[in-house]
């Protein structure tokens, strides 16, 4: 839904040029300070607290937190499950939209309602309903509970939407005729699929996959009844952060913040860059 | 079109329909049947303790709020992104999708540090003239409109963009004022955007947790939220109650996401 046109509307937003001249009416500018003033104290204001507070005692404060043995199994655990989700979601987020796309069979309307659910869920909510099915009383016999799997699984749940929806629309919109030509120029399906198809799919599948990433390093409220928030275990970066916040820690809770708030900074300008690459080649 | 051989086709759709069925569908199954494991019984438990009936309303009201800010910042926003230029509108375009790439605990810990009561940025100064913002309903108010704040602006922009602005010149050259222009002309065509981005906001606002768990200080009976009643409950030991208050918090999410997916296709041009 929104991941789906995340993939096509910031263009048509930055189509002027660089160092352009502003086009405000005085009607708009009074509507543009408005916004400016809301916006700064809901989000700039207090982003820019984070990065202050977290630097007043300069180096020296992330060097200590970092230190942190538990901190930095977290973060290591946050990383390398985020990292492997989103790899799996590459495979499978791609796959998912080629059969909503290319397939037709019965069920497939439940199938694409099914993949906004996790979008939609409140996130504790997603932690108590994979408790049902793959928790201690788990109907399949598979109780995942408190363990690192429940991180993959609990990641791999949230973040199934952005591939799919950010990889469907642009499937749906590629040229067949291309492929048509190409088949009867003799080449084989793999080679279709491999040359012609993929390709074209890179640029989504890449935004897609930023998406999941940064999702799944934030992820909070679906591991809090799923993973038992073991430290070295299944502690992941947000839950340690809650715990700093808790324990009155605030620096140290904005120390690890303003590495998370690195990271979202950077997946938001590669989605930006992706998206423009994208743009000008048309 | 390249066509797959039988067999690979087949593959995929049992590969792609267990990966789901497992991951989504499934769950949510024994989420029904857990939510009404003894009958209605979880469901009368639940929501005859006056707590979480005051959760769930607290929940609502919040959402509505949220969504009535997010609504008016969104489609003002959209229209300043796409029919102005001004400097820094790039830099702006990609900041206002960072709530979406943000921690929910490192939004609350923002909030928290700008307006706490006590050594906050400015919660001193707006507690000196009666606002209390966190552990209130103001800082809940504000940490689910930072969650939930590109929604909106993403399903408009893109339907502004398409619909260009021949329209409103045209109604203004012939002497329409800006406001009539922007009621008669433009709000109409983006109606069905703004309908898509309160609804996803509306869905986002319901379930929100770690953001607001930080800010609203989870006070029983006056600042706990549904999603914190669902873990309140579970760590209780009062797992049916859980689930019957999940059923309803996935209902209404689930509600958002079929309005949405029948609305849809309807309006292909809007």
């Amino acid at each position: 839904m929104t991941t789906a046109v995340l993939g096509q509307d910031t263009r048509s937003v930055g189509r002027g040029r660089p160092g352009v001249h502003s086009t405000l009416t005085r009607g708009s500018s009074v509507g543009l300070g408005l916004a400016m003033i809301w916006f700064s104290l809901l989000v700039l204001i207090p982003l820019a607290a984070i990065v202050v507070t977290a630097g007043q005692h300069g180096w020296s404060g992330y060097v200590d937190t970092l230190k942190n043995p538990q901190t930095w199994a977290a973060i290591r655990l946050t990383v390398t499950q985020s990292l492997l989700v989103t790899l799996v979601n590459v495979v499978m987020g791609t796959l998912i939209a080629w059969v909503l796309v290319r397939d037709r069979f019965w069920g497939r309307g439940i199938l694409d309602v099914l993949i906004d659910i996790p979008f939609a869920m409140p996130t504790i909510v997603a932690g108590l309903v994979l408790l049902g099915l793959y928790g201690p009383k788990s109907p399949l016999g598979i109780n995942v509970a408190n363990q690192r799997t429940s991180v993959t699984l609990a990641l791999a749940f949230v973040t199934l939407p952005f591939i799919v929806r950010t990889v469907q629309p642009v499937l749906a919109e590629l040229d067949t005729d291309v492929e048509e030509a190409a088949a009867s120029l003799g080449a084989k399906r793999a080679t279709i699929l491999r040359r012609l198809v993929l390709p074209s799919l890179v640029p989504a599948i890449a935004a897609g996959a930023a998406l999941s990433f940064a999702r799944a390093i934030s992820e909070y409220g679906s591991l809090v009844l799923l993973s038992g928030m073991l430290p070295y275990k299944t502690e992941v970066v947000s839950v340690r952060v809650y715990s700093f916040v808790e324990g009155g820690d605030q620096t140290a809770a904005a120390a690890l913040a303003t590495i998370m708030l690195a990271v979202a900074l950077f997946v938001i300008v590669a989605l930006d860059i992706i998206q423009r690459t994208v743009a000008r080649r048309g | 079109m390249v066509e797959l051989s039988t067999p690979a086709k087949w593959a995929l759709r049992v590969v792609v329909i267990s990966y789901v069925f497992l991951l989504v569908g499934w769950p949510m199954i024994t989420l029904i049947q857990n939510a009404f494991s003894d009958g209605l019984g979880n469901f009368q438990a639940a929501f005859s303790d006056p707590d979480v009936v005051h959760a769930m309303i607290v929940t609502i009201e919040v959402s509505l709020w949220a969504v009535g800010i997010n609504t008016v910042f969104g489609v003002g926003m959209a229209l300043l992104l796409v029919r102005y230029e001004f400097p820094g509108k790039r830099a702006l375009s990609a900041l206002i999708d960072l709530p979406m790439a943000v921690s929910p605990v490192v939004i609350g810990l923002a909030l928290l540090l700008v307006y706490n009561g006590r050594t906050g940025w400015f919660g001193p100064t707006l507690e000196a003239h009666g606002i209390q913002v966190i552990f209130s309903s103001p800082g809940m108010i504000m940490a689910t409109c930072f969650v939930s704040l590109p929604l909106v602006v993403r399903e408009v922009v893109p339907v502004l963009t398409e619909i260009g602005d021949d329209q409103e010149q045209a109604a203004t050259s012939l002497g329409a004022n800006a406001f009539q222009t922007l009621r008669r002309i433009t709000l109409p065509a983006i109606k069905w955007a703004i309908v898509y981005g309160v609804v996803l906001t509306m869905a986002r606002s319901l379930g929100e947790f770690g953001a607001v768990k930080i800010v609203s200080g989870n006070l029983i009976g006056q600042t706990q939220t549904a999603s914190q009643a669902v873990e309140q409950e579970y760590n209780n030991f009062s797992q049916g109650e859980a689930y019957a208050i999940s059923f309803v918090l996935v209902l209404l999410a689930v509600l958002c996401i079929v309005v949405v997916s029948l609305l849809r296709p309807k309006e292909p041009s809007a």
